[in-house]
């Protein structure tokens, strides 16, 4: 198949992720999953709404949840989605150092991010006794927030593999699809997390 | 005309015995067929317009199969490739609009029916209100209004609304009594269910669990005793009345400390294991076995099936959470007096 | 794609079982998810045998209760999960990327993957027979008696982390083949061209995208509620066992017409081939498919009519439920209609396709029966629903599976099956089936509950029972008739013509049986509905190719999938076994400890790892070579 001869001289178009079929397959099978994502949550969040009020005796959202540090990382987490749109412009400008640069600040957000959320979960298990066993509350709340947690973990690993590829492979028809589905990702945990903190947190403070 | 008539002939034999099967078939305590209240009754009905809306849907479907395959099949020597026909936007809107109306005809007693069954009785004052407990394998029939609790043999007036408060103590169960009318699940606290039953004449029907619960589930029974009022009001003084307990002051203390302890005779005793007021009286013994006075073939005397049951409950209802009576340090020959004590208990009725 | 740099590459090839570990070919996937399925729907079926023989007089004791508990959970969840889903994929696999023009799917490796999570998934599950004991709950698993307190051995943990790593694997095929029949069709095939398998397969990939995740979440609960002492279905810490019934139901009927669907599809394509006609009504049935798709995520809670969620919900769950009534009777009669003034052959893929119109005609009405609430009160959780999903699933897809296994057997393996051997699989076994389920009916109007391991004598149900034991066996006789004659089939020697049954309609009977590894030479040009029959109308003998031959770039094989779905596998027995209390301190150490979990998913992880830094060029078959072939 020649469908994109006329990139044989290693000339990227605008948009690298979509010169090829492979990278468009990849394109719309990530949106695919993404749907099946959504899915994922969306029981979770089904769950969690089932059984918030579920407190056991244990400490409810109210007492619980501390906005400050959740607005925090709020904050940070969409911070991080809009540096990995400059990730992406740069990248359709082909511009790869600040393509790189991008995906590192991504990435640190990323981290801190979890930081917060490492630190809140301990806080709670530490000195509010308030842990996966304590009530169905307890066990939806972690495991909605957990998940997403875990989400954001993969994110940070998986695009630091990619950054590490870019600084040996440069950008690519291989590594431009890659880079544009972990930005897609990210957008989508982004906007899961938009979720949680209105659904567990917002809803959780007001009652 | 003459092909009509012959397809109708061919069809009323079969039609014919459906209606023996319907009309005819299973026990009349038993089979959703042979109704015996007012609630069966209606779900049958539903029952019997369903099947007849399908019938006549497979009618047309098998018959326009039976005549395309014999018609249609390729015969030797024919090469020409038939037509190839797209479609026929008559005959697609025929058969969407058709199967559109039948379905109608069978929604619409289907939702009247439904809001019908689904009427809370509870609070109805002429109704008479059984709370039913399930547990891991009997069941426990509670009468917050005439201070009774008993178990596997729920006692009720013929006639009357009997509302049923459902819930479980352990896992999901399902209430069923298929000749009064259908099942409805015994949830957690939570999720309590109720539902309606009446008994249109007196007779004992059976009852059983009809959602998986363990290794017993299908030796999960009960019967329901419908009688008539006078006869409700004696079992319900009977049943109040002094507990007797065994005459042998000795085994009647072992009795007390060991089996009193989950579960009761009269005023006296736990609520663990099912209630054992006037098991002389009843029909089975944990439900499997058969007491004589069922009259049913294969029936045993109440005081062997109690032998059997005490001597070894694992083997008659695997997963049961009875102790084995000889591990509590009863000998056989205490089992054959325990078990003649409560084969004579009976409840004057 | 045809990377510059990428027949520079000299690639590593396999032979022998390496390259059936490594294969990334969708037809061998295909294979291999036959050879799987096959082997699992074998031993669902032997857990069928059993129980039946168990059930065939009252007070039987050939197993005991628990030992029957076992038997009907595992026979449920095998035959749904690991029996015909995979066959399922079978077909899809070795059929649509070649009705609709393609080289390949669009993730060959993600197709290889999907298979491997999928199998040792299966396998795990089965392990539970000879580690203390097969999950008992019920394929539904309902709470609470599939929690600890009610459930003590591990095996509801087999069967929610078995689940899990196969749904995985479902899940990657669902991706797969909506990604590859949305980007691989050939220039001309519209969506409106599709053969209806390929618009089948579409649909029940969209379903098992947006009903899988649902099933996973439900069992991530479950296995946190058994192993992390979590309460979502604990009712003393708040925990909701009705909750468990929806997340099921939510998945669980959508996952009935994933499975309906692709057998709608395979008869869809046998019925037209030997009427010789083209499918009567072509865009209602996809219009119809869509329908029942959309409807069947409506319909859920029709299965808890009796959980007690109140007159309205029934009674709006009861109408849903019956519309879907309307788009199955369009696809019925379209059927008919696409044999009435046809040429109709009697061969065993095709008896097995017109056995299925009646069937599941059979099996089609009985579900509008149960839709109706007050009715379905009878008939639930009684042998009558037992008859009835019978009907739909073994008469319905079982059947429809053996139509396209007949049908698409000479283009998967390059051999007919025999035909005299096929039609007695089909008499025996259609004959068994309806023996075993028709009388199975009554037993649930007459009073018998299912899910039951024995019964009182005296009741009306013995003759049933050993009639309905009677037709089991022969349906077990019928399946090894079947068996036969592929042992007999694989004896023959290989190489049919490319259309061997001489009226093929669409594009994978324009390529030789089996197909070369690149499937076309040349992308055909598609001109319409049923591409190929069209060109052989138009007196072609070939398709019209859409390009000029040119070197085909292939996806290089590769072991990564088979590590990441053992690691899977690892892991999830680390986890499984991690609240359990041993008595050697070794073991205590590893599992107790999360070691043996670590160690698997960090053989998964790395295995995503060197999949993602080392990039995959493929390789090349070059001009001369497919000439070279084109003339041996």
């Amino acid at each position: 198949m020649s469908a994109h001869a006329e990139h044989v001289n290693g000339e990227l178009p605008h948009e690298p992720e979509k010169a090829t079929l492979e990278g468009r397959n990849k394109v719309l099978g990530f949106w695919l999953f993404l749907g099946g994502e959504a899915v994922l949550f969306g029981t979770l969040f089904a769950t969690f709404l089932a059984l918030r009020h579920q407190n056991n005796e244990g400490p409810t959202a109210a007492e619980l949840f501390s906005l400050p540090i959740t607005a925090a990382a709020t904050l940070i987490l969409l911070v991080s989605s809009l540096t990995s749109v400059f990730a992406i412009q740069a990248m359709h400008r082909h511009n790869l150092e600040k393509l790189k640069l991008w995906l590192i600040v991504t990435v640190v957000l990323g981290l801190g991010f979890l930081g917060l959320e490492i630190y809140e979960f301990y806080e709670y298990v530490a000195h509010e006794s308030f842990d996966m066993k304590t009530s169905a509350f307890s066990s939806s709340f972690y495991t909605l927030v957990g998940f997403h947690g875990a989400h954001v973990a993969f994110g940070v690993v998986w695009i630091s593999l990619l950054i590490a590829q870019l600084f040996k492979k440069g950008l690519t028809f291989v590594t431009a699809p890659k880079v544009y589905v972990s930005a897609m990702y990210w957008h989508f945990i982004d906007v899961v997390w938009v979720f949680i903190f209105s659904v567990v947190y917002l809803l959780g403070k007001v009652g | 005309m003459m092909k009509r008539w012959q397809a109708v002939k061919r069809l009323l034999p079969l039609l014919a015995m459906f209606a023996l099967v319907l009309s005819g078939c299973g026990r009349e305590d038993l089979s959703v067929l042979r109704p015996q209240g007012p609630v069966a009754q209606g779900q049958l009905d539903l029952i019997k317009l369903a099947i007849s809306i399908m019938i006549v849907v497979m009618v047309v479907v098998f018959g326009i199969a039976a005549y395309v395959l014999v018609k249609f099949r390729k015969k030797k020597g024919q090469d020409k490739i038939p037509e190839q026909v797209e479609g026929n936007h008559k005959l697609e809107i025929i058969w969407t609009a058709i199967p559109l109306l039948l379905v109608l005809v069978l929604a619409i007693p289907t939702i009247q029916k439904v809001f019908a069954y689904g009427e809370n009785d509870w609070n109805n004052p002429d109704a008479v209100k059984v709370e039913v407990t399930s547990h891991q394998f009997w069941w426990e029939f509670n009468y917050p209004d005439y201070g009774v609790k008993t178990a596997q043999e729920l006692v009720i007036p013929v006639g009357k609304k009997i509302a049923f408060q459902l819930k479980t103590n352990d896992v999901l169960h399902s209430f069923w009594v298929p000749s009064l009318g259908g099942k409805m699940d015994t949830n957690t606290e939570g999720s309590v269910n109720y539902m309606t039953l009446i008994a249109d004449k007196a007779d004992t029907y059976i009852g059983k669990c009809a959602e998986l619960c363990g290794p017993s589930h299908g030796f999960m029974e009960f019967r329901v005793k419908a009688v008539d009022d006078a006869t409700f009001d004696n079992w319900v003084a009977a049943f109040k009345a002094p507990a007797v307990l065994p005459e042998d002051p000795a085994l009647a203390e072992k009795f007390k400390t060991n089996c009193l302890s989950c579960h009761a005779v009269g005023d006296q005793g736990g609520s663990m294991g099912p209630n054992l007021t006037g098991m002389g009286s009843r029909e089975t013994v944990a439900s499997i076995l058969l007491n004589d006075i069922s009259g049913e073939p294969g029936s045993k005397p109440t005081k062997d099936n109690l032998v059997e049951w005490l001597s070894e409950p694992q083997a008659v209802k695997p997963g049961n959470t009875m102790p084995n009576p000889k591990d509590l340090g009863f000998t056989d020959q205490e089992i054959e007096q325990i078990a003649d004590y409560l084969a004579n208990y009976k409840l004057d009725y | 794609m045809a990377h510059a740099h990428a027949h520079s590459h000299s690639v590593k090839r396999y032979s022998g079982l390496m390259d059936w570990l490594t294969t990334v070919d969708h037809k061998k996937i295909g294979i291999l998810y036959l050879i799987a399925g096959g082997l699992f729907f074998g031993i669902g079926g032997i857990e069928a045998i059993l129980i039946r023989l168990q059930l065939i007089k009252p007070m039987n004791d050939l197993v005991s209760a628990q030992v029957f508990n076992e038997l009907i959970t595992m026979h449920g969840t095998t035959m749904i999960f690991l029996g015909v889903m995979p066959v399922i994929f079978a077909l899809m696999n070795a059929v649509v990327p070649l009705q609709i023009g393609a080289r390949d799917v669009a993730f060959p490796f993600l197709n290889s993957l999907g298979f491997w999570t999928f199998l040792f998934g299966g396998l795990l599950l089965n392990l539970s027979w000879i580690m203390g004991g097969a999950p008992d709950a019920g394929w539904t698993s309902y709470t609470p008696l599939s929690t600890t307190e009610y459930s003590s051995t591990h095996g509801v943990d087999f069967y929610t982390i078995g689940l899990q790593i196969a749904g995985l694997g479902t899940l990657i095929g669902g991706i797969n083949f909506l990604a590859t029949i949305i980007t691989m069709r050939a220039p001309g095939m519209s969506f409106m061209r599709m053969p209806m398998f390929t618009w089948t397969s579409f649909i029940t990939s969209a379903m098992i995208l947006f009903a899988f995740p649902a099933i996973t979440v439900g069992l991530v609960l479950l296995s946190f509620d058994r192993l992390l002492g979590a309460n979502f279905f604990d009712v003393a810490a708040g925990g909701s066992p009705v909750l468990w019934q929806h997340i099921f139901w939510i998945f669980g009927h959508p996952e009935v017409y994933i499975l309906i669907l692709p057998a709608f599809g395979i008869i869809s394509e046998v019925i037209p081939t030997f009427s010789r006609k083209r499918l009567f009504g072509y865009s209602s049935m996809v219009f119809a498919t869509i329908l029942i798709a959309f409807l069947g995520f409506m319909v859920w809670a029709h299965h808890m009519f009796t959980t007690g969620l109140g007159p309205v919900a029934n009674a709006l769950f009861a109408i849903a439920t019956m519309l879907i009534a309307v788009p199955t009777g369009i696809k019925i009669f379209n059927w008919l209609f696409t044999m009435w003034g046809g040429q109709i052959r009697f061969t065993s893929a095709n008896l097995f396709a017109i056995g299925f119109v009646p069937t599941f005609v059979m099996g089609g009405v009985t579900g509008v029966m149960l839709a109706s609430a007050p009715a379905d009160f009878q008939f639930h959780d009684t042998y009558f629903v037992v008859a009835h999903f019978h009907y739909v699933i073994v008469g319905g897809l079982v059947f429809g599976l053996f139509s396209g296994l007949h049908y698409w057997w000479p283009k998967m393996f390059g051999r007919m099956l025999n035909e005299p051997l096929g039609k007695w699989t089909f008499w025996t076994f259609a004959i068994g089936f309806h023996l075993t389920f028709f009388v199975q009916h009554f037993l649930g109007l007459l009073g018998m509950q299912r899910r039951i391991v024995s019964y009182l004598p005296n009741q009306n149900f013995d003759t049933l029972n050993f009639i309905s034991t009677i037709g089991a066996i022969l349906m077990g006789v019928g399946v090894l008739l079947f068996l036969a004659n592929v042992v007999v089939t694989a004896r023959k020697p290989s190489g049919v013509a490319n259309d061997p049954w001489e009226d093929g309609r669409t594009l994978e009977w324009s390529i030789p049986s089996p197909p070369p590894e690149y499937n076309f030479k040349q992308i055909p040009l598609v001109r319409g509905l049923d591409a190929f029959w069209k060109e052989k109308m138009a007196g072609n003998k070939e398709m019209t190719p859409s390009e000029p031959l040119g070197p085909i770039h292939m996806p290089s094989p590769s072991i990564l999938p088979f590590v990441m779905s053992l690691g899977l596998f690892i892991a999830g027995l680390g986890f499984m076994f991690s609240t359990e209390e041993f008595s050697n301190s070794f073991m205590s150490l590893i599992f107790n400890k999360y070691i043996v979990m670590i160690v698997g998913l960090v053989i998964t992880f790395a295995a995503m790892i060197a999949r993602s830094v080392f990039d995959d060029h493929g390789y090349h078959i070059e001009t001369e070579e497919l000439e070279g072939e084109g003339k041996a």
